[in-house]
């Protein structure tokens, strides 16, 4: 009887929670079973994708599992991480020194992944500091950012930092027109004033190091995203603009009087031809390179002064204007090479620019005058076709390797495929809601891997339980293998996902770092046994050299320390195999944790102000005796005599 | 129930047949039936699991080894090791007493599996419950361990 009630109460719960189910957001009706299947990862499998996701106003950069939208590690990248303590221990504070001083926050925006052949590499990925313009390069041996390039000469590093073919360059532009070098001068003289800068940054094929090789100044219009050619367009970059107005207020009406933008088509090859000639001209212009050295395991900082600037008013041939409808957005070149799409996010079309079109249109002369020394080409010479109906306020355009275009349509939510040289549309999923950028793994190459879409929206609404007046954002995972698409998952995100990159998991997988060799660790400050851990005092400047391994500090009695003085504490950790980070805090610590990984020195700088006596402790629960793993330190006051002293 | 049963047992008896199952009819059967019972081979239950699968020829000490071994060892064992005192692991001046060289050697090299697998590194952990890891040595650096252990054991 007891038995049969059960079994009653599991039906009524069934019932239930089915109801609650039926209750959830919008566009969850119809039949997921399928899907589940598609994007079940079992316990202990692998994905099939790494996917690199822009933090958006996070600063940072995360990584997921592909197809099962699982988080697997947040990069720190241009904001400050006391998780990790980077942008606060004294190894890392160098990667976020910028000529405006420390800054310990960016907004993100386009992940790119290094190519060879104009195919995925998978040895760097880069990412744009959209507000205080910057570069960063992230190792994926290691996932860590490893050197960050500031871009002198700009302003809204938007359109940034796309990848040429072979990784010769990652290109930014300036999104805000500034003045070119930058100076006190009334808003309203924008016209007379005010320019754009196109920047070819080199990155070097074994290293990766990067340097600004030179810059274009063009005029001040908007220039927002951009793509460099591949295949018989490898050596071109271009650049979609809009505020060719050149308004310097209420952009919002004033920057879309007119019917037309344009795409800056760049021929760095012929740029880099004027640069050897000696056309460019020397400018001054203050901006950090900051990179990682993994051997000393810290970040320095070089300061660099000087700027070389190509005036295409001296450079013929260099760039040229397709004018392109309406305000574009996103340009995204298809796996030939052929064709240059753009996302007039106010057109009622998607104009498709020929590449070939465009080499005749130039070769015959067909222009329709010229601004600042830049010709513009004829619209009907250059356009291989628009796509109609398309959607509202199409953005960006990825490729899947089968002859489609997929383009993302932000005012009517949806993603829209199209075919390639009909131009007509053949299928279309909504979004929820509101989608920006979209992603097909390696869909921005000339290999496309094809296989999913992701959706990445900006506004979640309903999609999820509700937190509050802030929401999640969110992606969304689209089956592509068949005619129609797909929905197959949505997953949240962290900040705002603007671009992302997949890579396939058997590339990066097995080159994964897992510890930093003890023997190769040059950091000054590094113990490599516990026989020499010590503490120095020098005036009121005390070096606590502490070694972590399971499960103890060594020293972990500590006294002689006073109030007034800077304590660094150098921890090492010396355990060699995967997975064994140790953590270390101290009571009232103003500052950060360290996360210290297998191997590796890092630094945190403490000034006790209250005596007592402060333990300090291991965060990362890294054995049986973890909760064993602590010490204590004794402040004194400022005019004791306790000296300095410890065990060992 | 009892169908269930029956079905677990099958499924063992499966399991069961994918286990090693080398052994040589000479060897002492009290060791084989310890060696089967805990899924390993003859040689795995004396020697260790891991790299060294064979017994090694030790030959003459060699100091300017151990040496080599003893700054090793100081680099990368003395935080969890000491010779006289037991610290995080066991103390180890008679480790070469207590245990085959092949055995030292494939602890020091194949940590994880030893733990996971072997019953007497399985006993351990009740005493030293910190489980010892993989301090990225080379097989010749092992060996230089156990040379300075050979030495400090005399």
């Amino acid at each position: 009887m007891k038995y049969n009630k059960l079994i009653f109460s599991f039906l009524a719960l069934g019932v239930v929670s089915g109801i609650i189910y039926n209750c959830s957001g919008s566009g969850s009706s119809g039949d997921f079973s399928d899907a589940a299947n598609k994007v079940y990862v079992a316990p202990g499998s692998y994905d099939e994708f790494y996917a690199f996701m822009s933090g958006g106003f996070s600063g940072q950069v995360a990584v997921y599992g592909l197809p099962s939208g699982r988080m697997l590690k947040e990069i720190s990248v241009f904001s400050q991480d006391p998780e990790t303590g980077y942008g606060y221990s004294e190894e890392s504070k160098a990667m976020l020194m910028t000529s405006y001083g420390f800054i310990p926050w960016d907004d993100a925006h386009h992940p790119s992944l290094s190519m060879t052949n104009g195919e995925q590499d998978g040895r760097w990925l880069f990412i744009n500091g959209n507000n205080t313009p910057r570069i960063a390069r992230i190792d994926l041996h290691s996932f860590e950012t490893v050197e960050i390039i500031e871009t002198p000469n700009s302003a809204g590093n938007h359109a940034s930092p796309f990848v040429t073919e072979n990784t010769e360059y990652v290109v930014a532009s300036t999104r805000f027109s500034i003045p070119i070098q930058n100076k006190d001068v009334p808003i309203s003289s924008y016209k007379e004033n005010f320019n754009g800068t196109v920047s070819f940054i080199s990155v070097d094929k074994n290293s990766g190091k990067m340097n600004l090789a030179f810059q274009i100044l063009v005029p001040g219009f908007n220039y927002d995203i951009a793509r460099p050619g591949k295949g018989p367009s490898h050596g071109w970059a271009f650049f979609t603009s809009y505020n060719s107005e050149r308004a310097n207020s209420m952009l919002e009406i004033n920057a879309s009087q007119n019917d037309k933008d344009f795409i800056a088509a760049v021929n760095w090859k012929k740029a880099e031809e004027y640069v050897k000639q000696g056309k460019a001209k020397t400018m001054d212009g203050e901006y950090y390179r900051n990179y990682y050295d993994e051997d000393k395991q810290t970040a320095f900082s070089e300061i660099n002064n000087k700027v070389l600037v190509l005036n295409p008013k001296d450079c013929p041939g260099m760039v040229y204007y397709l004018p392109t409808p309406k305000s574009p957005h996103g340009v995204d070149v298809d796996p030939t090479g052929e064709y240059i799409v753009a996302g007039g996010k106010l057109a009622t079309v998607i104009p498709v620019h020929s590449f070939s079109k465009m080499q005749k249109a130039i070769e015959e002369k067909q222009f329709d005058g010229e601004i600042d020394g830049i010709p513009i080409l004829k619209y009907d010479a250059v356009i291989a076709g628009e796509v109609q109906d398309p959607g509202l306020g199409p953005l960006h355009t990825e490729f899947d390797g089968e002859g489609y275009g997929y383009t993302s349509a932000f005012i009517s939510s949806e993603i829209v495929k199209w075919k390639i040289g009909t131009w007509e549309v053949v299928d279309r999923i909504p979004t929820y809601y509101s989608i920006g950028h979209l992603m097909i793994p390696g869909g921005d190459t000339k290999k496309p891997l094809g296989k999913y879409v992701v959706a990445l929206n900006k506004i979640t609404k309903d999609r999820y339980l509700p937190t509050g007046p802030e929401l999640t954002q969110s992606a969304q995972l689209i089956d592509i293998t068949g005619d129609k698409m797909k929905l197959l998952l949505d997953f949240p995100t962290t900040g705002e996902p603007h671009y992302a990159q997949a890579i396939s998991a058997d590339i990066l997988m097995k080159n994964s770092k897992r510890i930093y060799e003890l023997e190769k660790n040059q950091n000054p400050h590094a113990v490599k046994s516990e026989k020499d851990t010590r503490v120095v005092r020098n005036g009121n400047e005390v070096r606590i050299y502490m070694t972590a391994s399971r499960s103890h500090f060594k020293p972990d009695n500590i006294e002689g320390v006073k109030v007034g003085d800077k304590v660094y504490f150098h921890v090492t950790n010396l355990e060699q195999d995967w997975d064994i980070p140790h953590g270390f805090v101290v009571k009232g610590l103003n500052n950060s944790e360290l996360l210290i990984m297998p191997g590796q020195t890092k630094t945190i700088v403490w000034e006790p102000k209250i005596v007592g006596i402060y333990p300090f402790y291991c965060t990362d629960f890294c054995s049986a005796l973890h909760q064993e793993m602590s010490g204590y330190i004794r402040v004194s006051p400022a005019v004791s005599n306790v000296q300095i002293s410890y065990n060992k | 129930m009892k169908k269930y049963l029956m079905l677990i047992f099958i499924i063992f008896a499966v399991m069961a047949c994918g286990e090693d199952k080398k052994e040589s009819s000479s060897a002492n059967s009290e060791t084989e039936k310890l060696a089967q019972k805990f899924g390993l081979t003859i040689f795995e239950y004396e020697n260790g699991i891991g790299p060294i699968k064979e017994k090694i020829e030790l030959g003459q000490m060699d100091m300017i080894k151990a040496k080599r071994g003893e700054k090793i060892f100081t680099e990368k064992c003395t935080q969890c090791h000491k010779l006289d005192e037991r610290y995080t692991g066991p103390a180890l001046r008679d480790v070469t007493s207590r245990r085959t060289p092949e055995f030292i050697l494939n602890q020091i090299l194949n940590p994880e599996e030893m733990i996971k697998r072997h019953p007497e590194v399985k006993k351990l952990l009740a005493t030293y419950p910190t489980q010892m890891t993989f301090q990225n040595v080379s097989v010749d650096d092992a060996k230089a361990i156990l040379e300075y252990f050979r030495s400090v054991n005399q």
